[in-house]
């Protein structure tokens, strides 16, 4: 008897708490925002992440599908452990991030989106944009809104919620020209990309 | 009978330079894979529960040095080979 009283009580909340325009700013001072790449090859696993995230993400409570916005990674942050790797990496024939300075997943909707208290769980589709090649793709994403929590991480500086965003896919480098010379056998042709980054919304 | 004294040199020199990187490799932790100057550390923010990533400046040799141990040592040993005339 409880439960048809709590769950329409648990979907007012999900609902008001999704239920309104707001647009989170991914831009992290605090550099805790990251994102890590791995690429399978024969002595280990090639490990790299960043920091440099930007972006803005405006959830339409009402339509949490029409949810856009744009995510941007500093091409020229991308870092890895070894040296050499790392200017390989920057080089022209792999991410060319002298001329191609911006990695971007330009958003632009939802689907099956189903939520569970304050997590949202959805396909996110859009625009994903390495080197210039630009590629539909569609990936899982995890949404936790945190409401009122900006307080907490900007001691007390600013009001607002705070967007927690997770996501992990799979892109081939040779579908974005990223040094599709290269054997597979060396390097793996698959991108193993795990996104977990925090927006904030503040209250004007 | 007498040993060269070159092929001596050699020979020990190669062990030392083989030992030498073995050591540095071991000491650094016997990482095996390649060599690295930095090393990620994580930390996870309290308020939104991610793991973040720092990497911290340091110094892991990897595998490029018990291998370059081995190709220098054999280079040297082999050389020494070329010595190894002896005389009564």
């Amino acid at each position: 008897m409880k439960c048809y009283l709590i769950l329409p009580t648990l979907l007012g909340f999900t609902f008001t708490a999704f239920a309104a325009p707001q647009t989170f700013d991914f831009a992290d001072p605090k550099g805790v925002n990251n994102a890590t790449f791995t690429l399978d090859a024969p002595l280990e696993t090639i490990t790299g992440s960043t920091n440099g995230i930007s972006g803005t993400i405006t959830i339409d409570r009402e339509n949490p599908e029409a949810t856009k916005g744009q995510i941007v990674i500093d091409a020229t942050s991308l870092h890895v452990p070894n040296p050499v790797m790392k200017e390989h990496l920057h080089s022209a024939d792999w991410i060319d991030s002298d001329t191609h300075g911006a990695i971007t997943f330009e958003l632009k909707g939802l689907e099956d989106v189903k939520v569970e208290g304050e997590k949202a769980h959805a396909t996110a589709l859009g625009v994903f944009t390495i080197k210039g090649v630009s590629k539909e793709i569609s990936v899982p994403v995890q949404a936790t809104l945190l409401p009122g929590q900006l307080a907490a991480r900007s001691n007390g500086q600013m009001e607002g919620d705070l967007l927690v965003l997770r996501s992990e896919f799979v892109i081939k480098r040779t579908d974005f020209g990223i040094n599709p010379g290269a054997p597979t056998d060396k390097v793996a042709d698959e991108i193993q990309v795990r996104l977990a980054i925090a927006g904030a919304s503040s209250k004007e | 009978m007498k040993i060269n004294k070159l092929l001596v040199f050699f020979r020990f020199f190669a062990i030392v330079l083989f030992a030498a990187c073995l050591a540095v490799w071991i000491a650094g932790g016997a990482e095996r894979g390649w060599t690295k100057t930095s090393v990620p550390t994580t930390f996870e923010d309290e308020i939104t529960g991610i793991e973040g990533i720092r990497y911290e400046e340091k110094f892991v040799p990897g595998i490029e040095f018990p291998a370059a141990g081995i190709a220098l040592g054999g280079f040297l040993w082999i050389v020494g080979g070329f010595f190894r005339r002896r005389t009564k």
